[in-house]
């Protein structure tokens, strides 16, 4: 006891002063989820896979929305992806007062808008 | 003195989880205890109609957080099961690693709580100090700390490198010392005998007849974990159920304490033997027909029933957990014991009541 006592004096604290000092995310990770729209083809199979049914995707209105706050962060949807456009970041999210969803548009190019209508 | 009757719980320092016991006491001694439930369902099994079969990993992995990978492993076995499909043996192996990690840091926790609970703070805090290490490796290995997603249906979804392996053998070595060094004080420090020698006293009769399930049964003399039928790659590693013959408060915990340094030679073992080969196959199909599974939690023994039509939906998925089975012995524990000893007793089941109601 007094050895554990003594040892505890001169030991390095436990604990991280969090948030001065944050530990950087482990390789693979699965945290903050994002897209990059610009290669998403809006096909919705992550919107179908997801577990907690958190993406919602809109071919009419080329939007793809995460609810971030319903997300359980398992990965399914990056896994299925075809286009690989999904990243999980390794950082977490960070807390916030006001939910959000991430509402990410893609944009059609103008060629490629017609071509569409055509 | 006349009799009283105490509501204890569902809110309650020493609860992490509700339950409500209402314990008749005269004079400060606990006469009968009859616990109510019904504060943390939430419908999960009903889940089933609504969410495919795939995606009812991640609903069944949240039965219980702390022991995620292995309802989830059960699961994914029953349906292999019903699909006829055999995960290839690294899968299998990886399985056993992730899921005795997992039990590594439930008993942690649990250590942690249960000293809490009878006012041993440091100890508290030590045990969970240690297990931030075992998070770390399922952070860095299955990409989440305590809910890892890492089963499918036939096989997992992660798979570990070398330097990985051996990185995880290195954190292993720092844990057990990190445990080991608090061996005495789970055996035969002062306030831990004072609290738990003698206290809520099953008996090997008692366990058995009243059903009672993991380290609170092994704590009775009774030799019986799930592992022993052998499911994954527990075929291949060598493992003797963990028994004490007291059937006391300190009894359980040492089970649980010698359980924790068990499981980090199993992973040990794992590893050391990990094959080489594919980590999962793909699976084609539809579940059809009636399956019942059971694996070893580190509550005990956890049983799926899954009953499924062909369909991506299954018809009925029905989960009977550890504490659910370990309610009967806790009642029958209480009586006799003093009103201060409720809350050591409570924990000493290790409940987890999310798990029980789900
Ligand atoms: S699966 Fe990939 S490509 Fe398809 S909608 Fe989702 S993010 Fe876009
Ligand atoms: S990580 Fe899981 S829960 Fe989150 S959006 Fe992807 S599939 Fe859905």
């Amino acid at each position: 006891m007094i050895k554990n006592i003594f040892k505890n004096f001169v030991s390095k604290s436990a604990t991280r002063p969090y948030p001065i000092e944050v530990r950087p995310g482990f390789k693979n990770a699965r945290g903050e989820l994002d897209n990059k729209v610009s290669e998403c083809t809006l096909c919705g199979i992550c919107a179908k896979k997801c577990p907690s049914q958190c993406i919602t995707v809109s071919r009419k209105e080329n939007l793809w929305e995460l609810n971030p706050f319903a997300c359980v962060y398992c990965g399914i949807c990056v896994d299925a992806c075809p286009k690989s456009c999904l990243v999980h970041y390794t950082e977490h999210k960070k807390p916030a007062r006001v939910k959000t969803n991430l509402v990410l548009k893609k944009e059609i190019s103008p060629k490629l808008k017609v071509v569409a209508n055509a | 003195m006349s009799k009283t009757i105490v509501p204890f719980g569902p809110q309650h320092p020493v609860l992490p989880e509700p339950i409500h016991l209402s314990l008749t006491v005269e004079d400060e001694v606990v006469k009968e205890a009859v616990p109510a439930f019904g504060y943390v369902h939430r419908g999960l099994e009903k889940l089933a109609e609504k969410r495919d079969f795939h995606q009812m990993i991640q609903v069944v992995e949240r039965v219980c957080g702390i022991c995620s990978m292995i309802h989830a492993m059960c699961y994914c076995q029953g349906l292999e099961h019903l699909m006829k499909v055999e995960v290839p043996r690294r899968g299998q192996f990886l399985r056993v690693i992730w899921s005795e990690l997992h039990r590594i840091h439930s008993h942690l926790l649990w250590l942690g709580l249960y000293a809490d609970a009878f006012g041993f703070e440091s100890v508290f805090m030590q045990f969970w100090k240690i297990r931030e290490r075992i998070m770390d490796i399922n952070e860095a290995t299955a990409g989440n700390r305590v809910i890892v997603s890492v089963n499918q249906v036939g096989g997992v979804r992660r798979d570990l490198s070398p330097s990985k392996c051996d990185w995880i053998l290195d954190e292993l070595n720092h844990v057990e010392k990190e445990v080991k060094a608090l061996e005495s004080t789970m055996s035969n420090n002062y306030t831990v005998k004072k609290r738990t020698v003698g206290k809520g006293i099953l008996t090997r009769e008692m366990a058995y007849e009243l059903g009672a399930a993991g380290p609170t049964l092994r704590a009775s003399g009774i030799a019986q974990d799930m592992r022993q039928l052998q499911y994954e790659a527990f075929d291949e590693l060598d493992f003797e159920p963990v028994v004490e013959t007291d059937g006391d408060a300190f009894a359980r915990g040492l089970v649980r304490f010698k359980e924790t340094i068990q499981s980090i030679d199993l992973v040990r073992q794992a590893i050391a033997r990990l094959p080489q080969g594919d980590t999962f196959v793909k699976v084609k199909g539809k579940p059809e027909g009636e399956v019942v599974q059971r694996v070893e939690q580190p509550r005990g023994e956890c049983l799926y029933y899954i009953k499924a039509n062909g369909t991506k939906f299954l018809d009925r998925l029905r989960i009977r957990t550890p504490t659910f089975a370990n309610i009967p012995p806790l009642a029958a524990m209480l009586p006799g014991m003093e009103l201060a000893d409720v809350p050591v007793l409570i924990l000493s089941i290790d409940p987890c009541i999310s798990c029980t109601e789900r």
